[in-house]
């Protein structure tokens, strides 16, 4: 009985959610305001990337403090191409999905064999890493970045020029990332995910070897962080290292924790809730961030499952 | 002589291990037989833990070597002795408490039904998974239990999960390592129950503390003083040693 109530404000918001999304355009096409699309369509990509670093942070206890590494990859996909006058969305978004599960791969092999602050430390110093490579090469414009003359093409159907194709490519990125999300937790992968986040000791004494699930769970996150990577670069139209400093990775553990850890679409509400008061105290003051930490630090002390944790503590009960 | 040897499932031989200067483990060798229970004693410190350490992977001996079913195995992970047959429970309980029992279980029955690679339809669903794990809670006691969390449950009822998550894995040796500690008489007499239960589906290699449920359930008795072992038999043999008596078991001899 309980349950289905759960489920049924659960559902209930996911397509409220949704729909209200769907209708922004509509919404700004009529007022005339089309910063909001802008606005939104950041926040849906964000919410890409939020959602993919929970699937290794929250349900698999992995705290990675270099995800933007892969926001950039991902933007660097198109934008190198982009700048040999490759301009086919068909080889942006594999390559950038492609390169992000490599660079998971060579990196998560590492960083997986630690724990704790250790995991946190060697993830910042790849994504770093990354950062300062690209700093240092100066044909793809090295600290000052590079401007993407023109968006993904999938020809014949579609492009991302138009602003409004774009919007609608995320919208419905983002709700297949969600749904694959939603399946992937719930099977027999995302148990054992779960389970090693638990207790990795008797996950192994029960004969699995959670090093190589833990491993592809760290791939298959990179994979889609590095999706919405390449969206980010055709929204901006611009690539730079700074896409993936560290701040921009704390940043997305914030929008992370905001929603509520491990939790199903809190990272799509905590990537909202992030961006729409980023938006707002910076409107008021110019000493906004100040404004905001504090709420960050407030919301962390009081809210520790998120907005959502009601409808996440029972997720394990049923079944 | 031969007929002996290929009844042993766990052959164990000159294990050692050291912390600094802590012999914990020293020069132990054992066997533990098809069907039997084998049980192991020693005050505490005596390295009980340790050596289950070792028999399930999780340290890794100095020297020594560990053969079970006639395959050496002292240099494997805990997961692929998991999958040969060699199951553990733990002495502090260590199961997932965020999750029910049903699920607990599940896990480890899935554990066993090869990869989990599998990324679409829902565990929670999968009769699989479901049904054995089901089974298992029943064996155990623990049936109207399943969909509590593990953390909403008693300690005594802790153990009976361990026992079950053990069961799952269907395995051919049982390593218990204090399945009874910290449980009153009632829960204690239950667990010797369950055990008694298993007895012939599957060896078991018991370390308890419980006198009274160590003579109740061990074929033979392995004790165990400062690493070493200082006699092993039948368990009226033991009772009867005189070296026993004077390095561990005391007075307490009567109680069995």
């Amino acid at each position: 009985m309980k349950r289905a109530v759960i489920l049924n404000r659960r559902s209930w918001t996911l397509w409220m959610g949704l729909i209200l999304l769907a209708l922004v355009p509509v919404f700004t096409s009529l007022t005339g305001q089309s910063f909001y699309l802008d606005l939104v369509n950041r926040l849906m990509i964000l919410a890409i990337a939020a959602l993919s670093l929970n699937l290794i942070l929250g349900h698999g206890g992995m705290i990675s403090f270099g995800h933007a590494a892969y926001l950039g990859i991902g933007a660097y996909c198109v934008g190198i191409p982009a700048y040999y006058d490759v301009y086919s969305g068909w080889v942006h978004f594999p390559l950038a999905i492609g390169v992000s599960a490599l660079f998971a791969l060579l990196t998560g092999a590492i960083c997986l064999r630690t724990t704790g602050v250790y995991f946190i430390m060697i993830t910042m110093a790849f994504a770093q890493m990354m950062f300062f490579a690209l700093v240092s090469i100066e044909t793809y414009g090295g600290d000052d970045g590079l401007v993407i003359e023109s968006r993904s093409a999938f020809d014949p159907w579609l492009n991302l020029e138009d602003n409004l194709t774009l919007y609608y490519v995320t919208f419905a990125s983002l709700a297949v990332c969600l749904y694959l999300m939603h399946r992937m937790v719930q099977s027999r992968f995302g148990m054992v995910i779960e389970g090693a986040k638990g207790n990795e000791r008797r996950m192994q004494a029960i004969g699995f070897n959670t090093y190589r699930y833990r491993l592809t769970s760290y791939i298959m996150s990179g994979a889609m962080c590095g999706f919405a990577g390449a969206l980010l670069g055709n929204f901006t139209n611009f690539i730079s290292p700074e896409m993936m400093d560290w701040m921009r990775s704390g940043e997305l553990i914030f929008m992370v924790v905001l929603g509520g850890v491990g939790s199903w679409f809190g990272p799509v509400l905590g990537t909202a809730a992030f961006i729409l008061l980023e938006e707002w105290l910076s409107g008021i003051t110019i000493y906004w961030q100040l404004l905001f930490g504090a709420i960050l630090i407030l919301t962390v002390l009081f809210n520790r499952g998120g907005p959502l944790r009601g409808a996440n503590k029972t997720r394990n009960r049923h079944a | 002589m031969h007929n002996l040897t290929t009844d042993v499932m766990l052959h164990v031989s000159e294990l050692s291990k050291a912390f600094g200067a802590l012999r914990a483990t020293d020069a132990v060798s054992l066997e533990v037989r098809v069907a039997e229970i084998h049980a192991i004693i020693g005050p505490n410190g005596a390295g009980k833990t340790t050596l289950i350490a070792q028999l399930a992977g999780e340290v890794l001996p100095d020297s020594g070597r560990i053969e079970f079913l006639g395959r050496d195995i002292t240099r494997l992970p805990p997961y692929t002795r998991s999958h040969l047959g060699l199951a553990r429970s733990f002495q502090i309980t260590s199961v997932f408490l965020d999750m029910t029992l049903l699920d607990n279980v599940a896990l480890a029955v899935q554990a066993h039904q090869g990869h989990s690679y599998r990324f679409w339809k829902a565990a929670r669903r999968d009769a699989a998974l479901v049904q054995p794990a089901m089974d298992l809670l029943s064996q155990v006691g623990l049936a109207e239990r399943a969909h509590r969390l593990a953390s909403d449950v008693s300690h005594g009822e802790h153990r009976q999960l361990e026992i079950a998550m053990a069961l799952a894995t269907r395995p051919k040796l049982l390593l218990l390592d204090e399945p009874m500690a910290g449980m009153g008489t009632e829960e204690s007499a239950r667990m010797v129950d369950i055990l008694q239960g298993l007895k012939g589906r599957t060896a078991m290699l018991l370390i308890e503390h419980d006198m009274d449920a160590v003579f109740a359930l061990a074929d033979r008795i392995t004790v165990l003083v400062y690493g070493q072992v200082i006699a092993s038999g039948l368990p009226d043999a033991i009772r009867a040693d005189t070296s026993v008596r004077r390095a561990y078991l005391g007075e307490d001899m009567t109680a069995g």
